[in-house]
């Protein structure tokens, strides 16, 4: 087997009084989109940042290629933060110029911005942008030196649906090229979109990980049942089902529908507001920690 | 070196679109001369300071020298004396004696007044002249406003900048490449000291077409002394701004160095007569080293020999907080 792109073993990192990632190992092949996931608070974010060299663990290490992470890594790695914040007075092109101005090798500025279809704001003051515009325009800086592994570090937070969805064609055109993407997210449909491998994490470990259709394939039979959860007698709790109660509603998985159904029929629960359909990665979540994603 | 010119552009582009900030390194040093010209065209203020030469001035030989609101100082010798008349450091020089004689700057309306005191007081006091070129007090003044606002562009323009750039999270982007604390820090300098030279060249000319002032040194001269002068204050500000993160701390600490600067460097008066721990203070700081020495040239054409103590001293300082600075320097909050 090839050596991963990147590799994290038994990644330590603690503040005080929390241990904000604990123990987490894991690789990226070369070319896979490799999904971080978790609610806020899991220790994405600090394992991002540890992988990325801005952060000194407190044990474990990364590797790049086999190696520590060297002054090659910081050539070859684009890097979108959470939050960055860019130079003020500046216009796009400026801002995208002084950042290809970093690195020994890249591509021309006029390339990155037609990449990220910023060409008509180039020459736009950078503070003068929308949400959507601004997160290409941090993803043009990220992809300056033409990178060979990309961090995305929620990328789409923030951004209305129809920003998120172009941002999402932009990273699989990125994709696409073959470049190795490494991105956290708290958004399921994000990384069922565009990772070929995800983790899981939860309370700085790591809980699941594999491609995310073996995952559901694996923890859930074929279809899930919703029903709200204030409808839900008390008494079909006892009924032979698979039950998870989630805040709002009550999940019901099963890979016989007919007999589930007339189980509930017979239990005389209300079925004006059930919803079937196939299970996700916030199901996956709420199955393997009890909790739901967003809460 | 593309790195540093990359960091070095971007900076310079960002400070001449923030408009505020451009006019305010320009207006402010203008209506500070052109404010002061108009006070100091008003009384002189109630102190007199009277060089002794010769005698102790703890032991009064001459009833002038019971006169009140006057302050005795003493002096060397007579040459020294006199350097501190023609530079109104001093508004007389007296030396008791029988006849006592005394030495004063007719140019200073100081002298003027306490030259009558000191008739009314001793008639028989000889006057002998001043040899050598006085010195107005617009000639004095103007070395003192370029330096002052050299001090500030350079301490706040470096340290608030770096300060933004590091809450704002743009130094650790900047972490995330290739470039190291040292190529930023030397582009930050480098940045700010084009700015600031510019500026007070700009100043220079402007001032001198508008007021007209005397400059008997050399303008090569000047010009190392204003790039080492701009030099020590930007490795002071980037000390400063290095490591902290708070608004707060920065700008008392910014505060913290500019107002003694302001007050003991003599950019507004001579401290001559003030305690010798407030002088050693006053030495130490880089403002009065460059305002020393900017002085000396522009007013009595002083070579690179007789400031080498002061260019040696700021180029010293330099290295110290340059080093400093870059090895306290964080990327991140």
């Amino acid at each position: 087997m090839s050596t991963p792109i990147l590799e994290v073993r038994t990644l330590v990192k603690h503040y005080p009084g929390v241990t904000a990632v604990d123990g987490v190992s894991f690789a990226v092949p070369e070319g896979m989109c490799f999904g971080l996931l978790g609610p806020n608070g899991a220790g994405k974010t600090t394992t991002i940042e540890i992988m990325e060299g801005i952060l000194p663990p407190t044990s474990g290490e990364v590797r790049y290629r086999g190696e520590p992470l060297n002054a090659r890594f910081r050539e070859e790695a684009g890097i979108l933060f959470q939050a960055t914040a860019l130079q003020n007075f500046l216009t796009v092109h400026q801002s995208v110029a002084m950042f290809r101005g970093l690195y020994g090798r890249g591509l021309e500025v006029e390339e990155v911005l037609r990449l990220c279809s910023l060409e008509k704001l180039a020459h736009r003051d950078n503070r003068k942008l929308s949400g959507g515009q601004r997160q290409r325009l941090l993803l043009a800086v990220a992809l300056v030196n033409d990178p060979a592994v990309l961090f995305l570090d929620e990328p789409t937070t923030g951004l209305d649906p129809q920003a998120r969805r172009n941002f999402w064609e932009l990273v699989r055109s990125i994709k696409a090229q073959g470049k190795t993407i490494l991105l956290t997210t708290h958004y399921m449909e994000e990384a069922e979109m565009l990772c070929d491998e995800i983790a899981i994490m939860d309370r700085g470990r790591l809980i699941a990980q594999g491609p995310p259709e073996r995952l559901l394939r694996e923890h859930f039979a074929e279809v899930l049942l919703e029903l709200p959860r204030a409808e839900f007698p008390q008494s079909a709790r006892q009924l032979p089902i698979e039950l998870i109660e989630a805040s709002d509603r009550v999940e019901i998985t099963t890979d016989d529908l007919d007999a589930t159904l007339r189980t509930l029929i017979e239990a005389r629960v209300p079925l004006r507001n059930l919803r079937i359909r196939p299970a996700n990665l916030e199901d996956l979540f709420l199955e393997l920690t009890g909790r739901e994603l967003r809460s | 070196m593309r790195r540093l010119f990359a960091v070095w552009h971007a900076r310079n582009l960002e400070f001449l679109r923030d408009r505020g900030a451009m006019l305010f390194t320009l207006i402010l040093p203008l209506s500070i001369i052109v404010g002061m010209g108009f006070i100091f065209g008003g009384p002189p203020r109630p102190l007199f300071k009277v060089g002794v030469v010769g005698t102790p001035v703890t032991a009064p030989a001459d009833p002038f020298m019971h006169e009140r609101y006057t302050q005795f100082l003493p002096v060397q010798s007579t040459v020294a004396g006199l350097r501190e008349v023609r530079r109104q450091r001093i508004d007389l020089l007296f030396a008791p004696g029988d006849p006592p004689r005394y030495w004063v700057n007719t140019d200073s309306p100081k002298g003027y007044v306490i030259e009558k005191l000191l008739l009314a007081a001793d008639p028989s006091a000889q006057r002998l002249p001043v040899t050598g070129k006085a010195v107005r007090y617009i000639d004095w003044l103007f070395p003192g406003i370029l330096a002052m606002n050299l001090m500030f562009s350079c301490l706040f323009g470096v340290g608030y900048v770096v300060l933004q750039y590091r809450q704002s999270g743009f130094l650790k982007r900047l972490h995330a490449t290739p470039l190291t604390a040292f190529e930023f820090l030397t582009a930050q300098v480098f940045s700010r000291l084009t700015i600031i030279v510019f500026i007070t060249m700009a100043l220079y000319l402007g001032v001198g077409a508008l007021i007209g002032f005397h400059n008997s040194g050399n303008l090569a001269l000047l010009l190392l002394l204003l790039v080492l002068g701009s030099l020590s204050m930007i490795a002071l500000g980037l000390t400063i701004a290095a490591r902290f993160s708070s608004q707060e701390l920065v700008n008392g600490l910014l505060n913290l160095l500019t107002w003694p600067m302001m007050l003991l460097s003599g950019v507004w008066f001579s401290l001559a007569g003030s305690p010798r721990w407030v002088r050693w203070i006053a030495d130490a700081l880089p403002l009065t080293q460059l305002l020393h020495a900017a002085r000396a040239v522009m007013l009595y054409g002083a070579g690179v020999q007789q400031i080498a103590p002061n260019l040696l001293y700021l180029a010293a300082v330099t290295l110290v907080f340059l080093a400093f600075g870059a090895w306290s320097f964080k990327w991140r909050i």
